[in-house]
């Protein structure tokens, strides 16, 4: 999971490897500020799969990439 | 995760945040005046509820996610102090969960510039950057430092 300056990094980084997904940062800050925002509530309580998969999908990342089924809830 | 584990877990989060580092079993035990060992078996509860994720061969945290108890290539200027992150998912993680501006220093994952980001209003300043991830959703959790 990590940063990268152009998609022609990401390529040369990659190398044979099979790629996974890119996003823009201003995507990833939207998925981050949604997942992590109730982080250090006093009341959390953990959400289920169903309630990550819908932060997921609410941002338009509906691809089997991020099929959260089979995981456990709250990565 | 039973409501004992859940006030653990919020515990050991809230003097995360307090400390600006990871608290360690003894931190917890004498917040909650349970003993060391009671916090240690919480804590591997909630390590087995991926609530939260221990060292391998330590009594000590390695992530509360999004904030990472061991130095990374992901550190976070947020509410007047330094957090490490651990991923870059996480570092704009620490300013979500802080509610907060901030300042994320990392690098390209490929060529190793440094890369300065800062995050104002949930919004990071260079919109240029991409983030790539190669482990699938379903897996994240198969050895989630290497996610």
């Amino acid at each position: 999971m990590n940063l990268f300056r152009s998609e022609e990094h990401i390529g040369r980084w990659l190398g044979s490897r099979d790629p996974g997904v890119t996003i823009s940062i201003t995507k990833l800050s939207q998925l981050a500020h949604a997942w992590w925002g109730t982080r250090i509530a006093a009341d959390w309580r953990p959400r289920t799969r169903e309630q990550n998969q819908a932060i997921l999908n609410g941002l338009g990342l509906t691809d089997a990439f991020w099929n959260l089924s089979a995981t456990d809830p709250e990565p | 995760m039973d409501n004992d584990d859940v006030a653990l877990r919020n515990v050991t989060y809230r003097q995360f945040v307090e400390l600006g580092h990871a608290p360690t079993v003894d931190d917890i035990a004498a917040a909650t005046g349970a003993t060391p060992d009671d916090v240690w078996s919480g804590w591997q509860r909630l390590h087995d509820d991926h609530a939260l994720v221990l060292q391998s061969h330590t009594r000590e945290l390695r992530m509360a996610n999004p904030f990472s108890a061991v130095p990374t290539a992901y550190r976070v200027l947020a509410d007047g102090r330094w957090w490490y992150a651990n991923c870059a998912w996480d570092a704009l993680g620490v300013c979500a969960a802080l509610h907060v501006d901030g300042r994320i220093e990392a690098s390209c994952a490929d060529c190793g510039e440094p890369l300065t980001v800062h995050v104002q209003d949930e919004r990071p300043d260079d919109e240029s950057l991409l983030f790539h991830c190669v482990v699938p959703a379903v897996r994240w959790w198969d050895d989630i430092v290497f996610t």
